[in-house]
C-alpha cells in the first residue's frame, strides 16, 4: 500500500515537470511565431511606407500648340514627316508661355529642367496616333521632373512662410529688384545668417587646431609641412567667415550653403540674394514676375530649410513648380507610369511593366522546361529505374545540384547557351533555360518525395487488376502525387522568380527601355526581370528611384503571393483522399 | 508424389484428384536477395473451390500466393524459380506478359485498397484498360454484374458516382472483389482479406467467398484457422518456407499427419 502511494507521488511529481516542459515548449513556439510575425510586419511596413511616394505622381497639363510647320516639316502629314517634327521645342514653348518674364538663358535651362525631354516622344506618339491633331492646341499631360515631384510631395525640404505684416515696396516687377521695407524686417535673417557663419567659423578653427596638434606631433618633416598648410587654410577660411559675420559690413550675401529665402509679394516671387546690414532692404532676382510695384503689407518671407547646395532642385525651380501648382497646372494623381512603362533613366517615367513581362516570359520558359523534365525524371527514378549503383550515383548528384550556388548556373548558361549555342544575350529564353537548370533539382527532389508518399497499396491495386506500370503511374500514382509535385514545383519556380545572380551572368542586367512583347518573339528580345530591376533601381543615382525600388519590391511580393495563391488553389482542387 | 530433395515438401494429392486441378506448382523456390523464402513447393490447386494457405507469420504463405500472379516481381530483389502452371500454361516465364496474367488472376489485398475514384470507376477501371467493354452500356452492365456478384450492388446502386474510399471497410473490401471480378478472372487470390474487418463484415466476405467458389478458383491466405475451416475445401499448412501438409480441410483439421501441423492447429505455436 505504502509502495503504491510512493509510486503515485513519484509519478505526480514527474507529471508536473512534464507539464511544465510542455508549457515551456508551447510558450517558446508562440514567442517564435510572434517574433516572426512582428519582423514580417516591420519589414513589409517599412517597404510599404518607403514606397508611398512612388505611387503618387505630379503631372503638368499645359496647352501645347501643334504648329503644322514644326510638327510636320515636310507638310504632307506622312508618318516619316511627323517623326521629324521638333516636339520638344513645342513643350519648351508651352512651359515658357507660363513664365514669359524669363529671358536669361541659364534660367530658361533651369525652367526646362522641370520635365524630361523624353516626354516629347510621348507627344510624338500621340500625334502619330492621331495626325488630325496637327495645327490644333491640345492639353498635353506629362509628369513633372522627379526632383520637382519629390519637392511637391514635400520630401525635399521643409518650408515655412511668415508674414511680417509691415509695408514693403518692390523696385520693379522683373529682373534684379530691391524690396524696401519700412522697418528692419530682414534683421532676423541677417542675425540667423551671422550665427550660422560664426558656427561654421568655429568649426573651421577647431579643425585648424586639430591640424596644428597633429603637426606638432608629426614624425616626418613633409607631414608636418602639409598639416601646417591645412591648418593655415582653415584659419584663413574661418577669418573670412568671421569678417562676413561681423556686423557693420554693408550687406550680407545669401549663399547656397544657407537656407534659401524668397519673398512672395504682388503675385510674384523674388529670390533674396543680399540683405542690407540695416535689415531694411533685400536685393534679389525675380523668379515669377510681380503684377505691379505697389507698396503693401500683404507679403511673406518664404524659407526653404534645406540649402540649395544640398538638394537637386534649385530655388527657382521650386518657385516655378509651386507657382504652376497654384495656377492649377499641376495635379497629383496615382502613378500609372509605374505600371504602364518599362524602365527609364528618368524616374518619373520609369515603370516595372518591362520587368514584369520579362519575368513572365522567363518563368514560362522555366516552367515548360523544368516541370515536365523534372517530373519525368522523378517518375523514372522512383517508379521505373532499377535501384543500382548508377541510379544511386545519379540521385546523389541531383541532391548535390540543389546546393550549387545559383551564379554557377549563370556561368554555365553563359558558356553553353550563349557562347556555344549562340543564343541571344539578355533574352528571356536564355534566362528561362538557366533558371530551369537551377530549378530542376528542386522539382525532382520534391516530386520524388511526393511519389514516395503515395501508398504502395494503390500501386498493388492497379497492378493487381492488370494495369501496366505506366498505366499504374499515369492513372493512379501521379494524380495522388500531383499536389505534392505542384507544391514543390511552385516553390522551385518562386525561388527562380526571385533569382538575380545567374541572370547577371547572361546579360539580363542591361538597361531595357522597351518592354518585350508578350509573345513567342518576345523570348529573344532583350529583357530584364523583376529582381534585376529592383537591383538596378536600388543603384540608381536619382533619389526618386528610392521609393520606386520599394514599390518594385512590393510588386514582386504581390506577384509571389498571387503565384502561391494559385498553387494553394490548385493543390486544394487536386487533393484527393484515400 | 515422391519427394527427392533433402528439404522438399510433402504433398498430398489424393483429395485433389477428385477435383479438377487448376494451378500446378512444381518445385517453386523464391528468394529475397540471398535469403530463400520458399523451399521447393509443389502442389496442385483445384478449380472451383477454395484453397486456404495457413501458417505462422513469415512462413511464406503470402509469398507463394504472390508468385501465382507474379506480384513478387514488383519487389526488386525477389526471384522465383520453378514451374507454375495455370491450366497447363506456364506462368513463370519471361515470355508471359504479367499484364495478361493478372487479367486472368485477380487479387484482393489485406487492406482494402479502392482507388480514390468513384465506385463506378473503381469497378470499370480493369475492363477499361483491357478494352473489355465495347461501349458505355456494356461497361455499365459489367459494373452492375460485378457489383452484384460481390454482393454490393444493393448497397451502392444509387451512389455509384461517390468515392469508393467513402465506403465502410467491409464494403470497400467487397468493392475490391468486384473490381477483381470485373476483368473476368479465372483465379482470385486473396491475401488475408478479412484481417482488417470486423466480424460482421468478415462474415459477409466469407459468405461471398463461398458463393464465388462456384465460378472461380479461389486461393486465400488467412491467419484465422477458424476462417480456413469455414470457407475452404483444401488447406495447405506452411512453415518456415516449407509446405508441410496439404490436403482436404477436414483432414488437416481433424487428422493431421504432421506433428508440426498438429501443433499449429491446436495452438501450441504460431
Amino acid at each position: 500500500m505504502n509502495n503504491r502511494t510512493d509510486i503515485q507521488a513519484a509519478v505526480e511529481a514527474r507529471l508536473a515537470k512534464r507539464y511544465r516542459a510542455e508549457g515551456r515548449f508551447r510558450m517558446f513556439g508562440i514567442l517564435a511565431i510572434m517574433a516572426a510575425i512582428s519582423v514580417l510586419i516591420l519589414l513589409i511596413g517599412s517597404i510599404a511606407s518607403q514606397s508611398i511616394p512612388a505611387f503618387r505622381v505630379n503631372e503638368l497639363t499645359l496647352p501645347v500648340t501643334l504648329e503644322a510647320a514644326r510638327v510636320d516639316p515636310a507638310g504632307d502629314g506622312s508618318e516619316a514627316s511627323l517623326r521629324r517634327g521638333s516636339y520638344n521645342s513645342l513643350l519648351q514653348e508651352a512651359l515658357r508661355a507660363e513664365f514669359p518674364e524669363i529671358e536669361d538663358r541659364g534660367q530658361l535651362r533651369e525652367l526646362f529642367g522641370l520635365y524630361t525631354p523624353l516626354n516629347s516622344a510621348r507627344l510624338q506618339n500621340q500625334v502619330l496616333a492621331n495626325p488630325g491633331l496637327v495645327g490644333q492646341t491640345i492639353d498635353f499631360t506629362f509628369p513633372i521632373s522627379d526632383d520637382a515631384d519629390l519637392y511637391l510631395q514635400g520630401l525635399t525640404t521643409a518650408s515655412s512662410e511668415a508674414a511680417p505684416g509691415l509695408v514693403a515696396t518692390p523696385s520693379g516687377t522683373s529682373g534684379e529688384v530691391r524690396v524696401f521695407a519700412n522697418s528692419n524686417v530682414f534683421s532676423p535673417i541677417v542675425a540667423d545668417i551671422r550665427e550660422r557663419l560664426a558656427t561654421q567659423a568655429e568649426e573651421l578653427e577647431d579643425r585648424a587646431r586639430r591640424y596644428e596638434n597633429r603637426a606638432a606631433s608629426a614624425a616626418g618633416e613633409e607631414a608636418r609641412i602639409s598639416l601646417t598648410r591645412e591648418a593655415e587654410q582653415a584659419r584663413t577660411q574661418s577669418a573670412s567667415l568671421r569678417s562676413l559675420a561681423e556686423p557693420g559690413s554693408l550687406s550680407v550675401d545669401m549663399s547656397p550653403e544657407l537656407p534659401s529665402r524668397l519673398i512672395r509679394m504682388n503675385g510674384g516671387i523674388v529670390h533674396i540674394d543680399r540683405i542690407s546690414d540695416s535689415g531694411r532692404t533685400a536685393e534679389g532676382r525675380v523668379l515669377v514676375a510681380l503684377d505691379n510695384t505697389e507698396a503693401g503689407d500683404d507679403w511673406t518671407i518664404w524659407t526653404l530649410d534645406t540649402p540649395q547646395a544640398e538638394r537637386r532642385i534649385t530655388d527657382a525651380q521650386i518657385a516655378w513648380a509651386e507657382t504652376l501648382r497654384e495656377r492649377g497646372r499641376v495635379e497629383t494623381g496615382f502613378n500609372t507610369y509605374l505600371f504602364t512603362n518599362a524602365d527609364s533613366r528618368e524616374p518619373e517615367l520609369a515603370g516595372v511593366l518591362g520587368a514584369v513581362i520579362g519575368s513572365a516570359l522567363t518563368m514560362l520558359v522555366t516552367m515548360f522546361l523544368a516541370v515536365p523534365i523534372g517530373v519525368a525524371t522523378a517518375v523514372y527514378l522512383e517508379e521505373f529505374a532499377p535501384k543500382n549503383r548508377l541510379t544511386g550515383f545519379i540521385e546523389v548528384n541531383i541532391n548535390n545540384l540543389a546546393a550549387v550556388p545559383s551564379i554557377v548556373f549563370g556561368l554555365l548558361g553563359l558558356a553553353v547557351f550563349i557562347s556555344l549555342f549562340g543564343l541571344p544575350r539578355s533574352a528571356p529564353l536564355v534566362g528561362g533555360m538557366v533558371l530551369a537548370l537551377m530549378t530542376l533539382p528542386t522539382v525532382i527532389i520534391s516530386s520524388r518525395a511526393a511519389l514516395k508518399a503515395v501508398p504502395p497499396s494503390i500501386r498493388e491495386a492497379a497492378l493487381g487488376v492488370g494495369a501496366s506500370r505506366l498505366q499504374t503511374v499515369v492513372h493512379h500514382v501521379l494524380p495522388l502525387a500531383a499536389p505534392g509535385i505542384l507544391t514543390g514545383s511552385i516553390i522551385g519556380l518562386a525561388q527562380a522568380m526571385g533569382e538575380t545572380a545567374p541572370l547577371l551572368m547572361i546579360g539580363m542586367v542591361a538597361f531595357v527601355a522597351d518592354a518585350p512583347s508578350l509573345s513567342v518573339g518576345g523570348l529573344t528580345e532583350p529583357a530584364t526581370v523583376m529582381p534585376v530591376q529592383i537591383f538596378l533601381w536600388s543603384d540608381g543615382a536619382e533619389r526618386a528611384f528610392e521609393p520606386r525600388t520599394a514599390a518594385a519590391i512590393l510588386v514582386l511580393l504581390a506577384l509571389m503571393i498571387v503565384f502561391n495563391a494559385v498553387a494553394v488553389f490548385l493543390r486544394r482542387r487536386f487533393e484527393r483522399r484515400w | 508424389m515422391a519427394d527427392s530433395g533433402t528439404r522438399s515438401s510433402t504433398v498430398y494429392h489424393d483429395a485433389a484428384k477428385t477435383l479438377q486441378g487448376k494451378i500446378t506448382l512444381d518445385g517453386v523456390n523464391v528468394y529475397y536477395g540471398p535469403k530463400q523464402a520458399i523451399h521447393d513447393v509443389s502442389m496442385v490447386i483445384p478449380d472451383r473451390s477454395v484453397t486456404a494457405f495457413i501458417g505462422p507469420s513469415g512462413c511464406g504463405k503470402s509469398t507463394i500466393l504472390r508468385t501465382i500472379n507474379r506480384m513478387n516481381e514488383t519487389i526488386d530483389i525477389a526471384r522465383t524459380e520453378g514451374s507454375i502452371r495455370i491450366d497447363g500454361d506456364e506462368v513463370n516465364s519471361k515470355a508471359v506478359d504479367p499484364v495478361i496474367l493478372r487479367a486472368r488472376v485477380g487479387m484482393v489485398f489485406q487492406k482494402p485498397n479502392p482507388f480514390p475514384n468513384s465506385i463506378y470507376d473503381n469497378v470499370a477501371y480493369g475492363p477499361r484498360i483491357h478494352g473489355l467493354a465495347s461501349g458505355k452500356r456494356d461497361l455499365d452492365a459489367i459494373v452492375e454484374t460485378s457489383l452484384k456478384k460481390a454482393g454490393l450492388w444493393d448497397e451502392v446502386a444509387d451512389r455509384l458516382d461517390q468515392p469508393g474510399t467513402g465506403l465502410s471497410g467491409g464494403q470497400q473490401q467487397r468493392l475490391v472483389i468486384a473490381r477483381a471480378i470485373a476483368v473476368s478472372p479465372e483465379v482470385i487470390l486473396m491475401d488475408e482479406p478479412c484481417s482488417a474487418l470486423d466480424p460482421i463484415a468478415t462474415a459477409k466476405i466469407e459468405e461471398l467467398i463461398d458463393e464465388l467458389r462456384e465460378n472461380y478458383c479461389i486461393v486465400i491466405v488467412t491467419h484465422s484457422m477458424a476462417q480456413a475451416a469455414r470457407v475452404s475445401q483444401m488447406t495447405a499448412f506452411f512453415h518456415m518456407g516449407d509446405l508441410v501438409e496439404y490436403g482436404p480441410t477436414e483432414d488437416i483439421f481433424t487428422n493431421p499427419h504432421e506433428p508440426r501441423t498438429q501443433d499449429y492447429i491446436t495452438g501450441r505455436f504460431g
